[in-house]
């Protein structure tokens, strides 16, 4: 990778989640939690509908990074917190998830990437940093 | 209820070793929009150095999180399951896991607290090879929604 600046955008991308999305991911995590599948228990516990897994918004959103930095092996860390829920209805349409990242800091060749992860003009993952080698 | 503030530092042993198998990363990669051929192609894949397809890097959830939910579940800490919420999550790595890894999960709860009127849980997963060598740390936080208000 070329030299990397404080303040550089990293290119942004758009995730779909529909019913079928969260279908799949419970297969491929093992997480069944009824909340991510069952409107009507969904709503019975208060939600207003089913709820993506906060660990596949932050699975999405690291795509970003890995995406932009080509290695896998280049992450050294990264967390976030889940901070709202992503509501997914089940009318053919879902929720859109939009994620970006800014390039924060740059020290001994490790930047650390801010995060953004944004549905329905909602931020949804709180303190989403990663840290990766450059160069 | 409180949580029982003497489980900081408990240990739970690691049970069965978990087999990375090729499929289940491509199962997880799919579900994730994931575009990088290394986790799809296991000719990508070696054609970068690796010996098999890599997994994204949120894919050691699998372990973690039956994990937790084993210190979770445990009735002498005093947790109440229903309540729980995964809180936050941070993974720190030492390489990617890829297909063929063999990984134990070693658990230990890092930190008790109560914050808000919410009990919050840190395990701390040490995740490595059957032969020893670390692959990635996570830390999970449950979170048990305003039980903390309901102490004695």
């Amino acid at each position: 990778m070329t030299r990397v600046d404080v303040g550089h955008e990293i290119p942004a991308r758009e995730f779909r989640i529909t019913r079928e999305t969260l279908v799949r991911y419970a297969g491929a995590s093992g997480d069944f939690n009824v909340i991510h599948w069952n409107q009507r228990i969904a709503h019975e516990v208060g939600l207003p509908d089913v709820i993506a897994h906060g660990m596949l918004t932050m699975g999405m959103a690291i795509q970003v990074v890995t995406d932009w930095c080509e290695d896998p092996s280049a992450l050294v860390d990264y967390g976030c917190r889940f901070t709202r829920p992503v509501v997914v209805p089940d009318d053919g349409v879902g929720a859109t998830l939009h994620v970006s990242g800014t390039v924060t800091a740059v020290e001994d060749s490790i930047a650390t990437v801010s995060l953004k992860a944004m549905c329905a003009d909602v931020s949804v993952l709180g303190k989403a940093i990663a840290r990766v080698r450059v160069g | 209820m409180a949580l029982n503030p003497d489980f900081v530092g408990r240990s739970y042993p690691p049970g069965a070793p978990y087999l990375v198998g090729r499929e289940k990363i491509w199962e997880f990669s799919q579900a994730l929009g994931v575009t990088d051929p290394a986790s799809l192609d296991v000719d990508a894949a070696q054609s970068r150095g690796y010996s098999d397809v890599v997994a994204p890097p949120t894919f050691a959830v699998r372990l973690v999180m039956a994990a937790a939910e084993s210190v979770a579940l445990d009735p002498d800490l005093g947790l109440d399951y229903s309540r729980v919420v995964h809180g936050d999550q941070r993974f720190e790595y030492t390489r990617p896991i890829v297909a063929g890894d063999e990984l134990l999960s070693h658990v230990t709860i890092d930190r008790i607290r109560s914050v808000a009127g919410n009990d919050m849980i840190t395990t701390r997963t040490d995740i490595s090879t059957t032969d020893g060598e670390h692959v990635v740390t996570s830390y999970t936080v449950l979170v048990a929604r305003g039980t903390d208000s309901e102490a004695a």
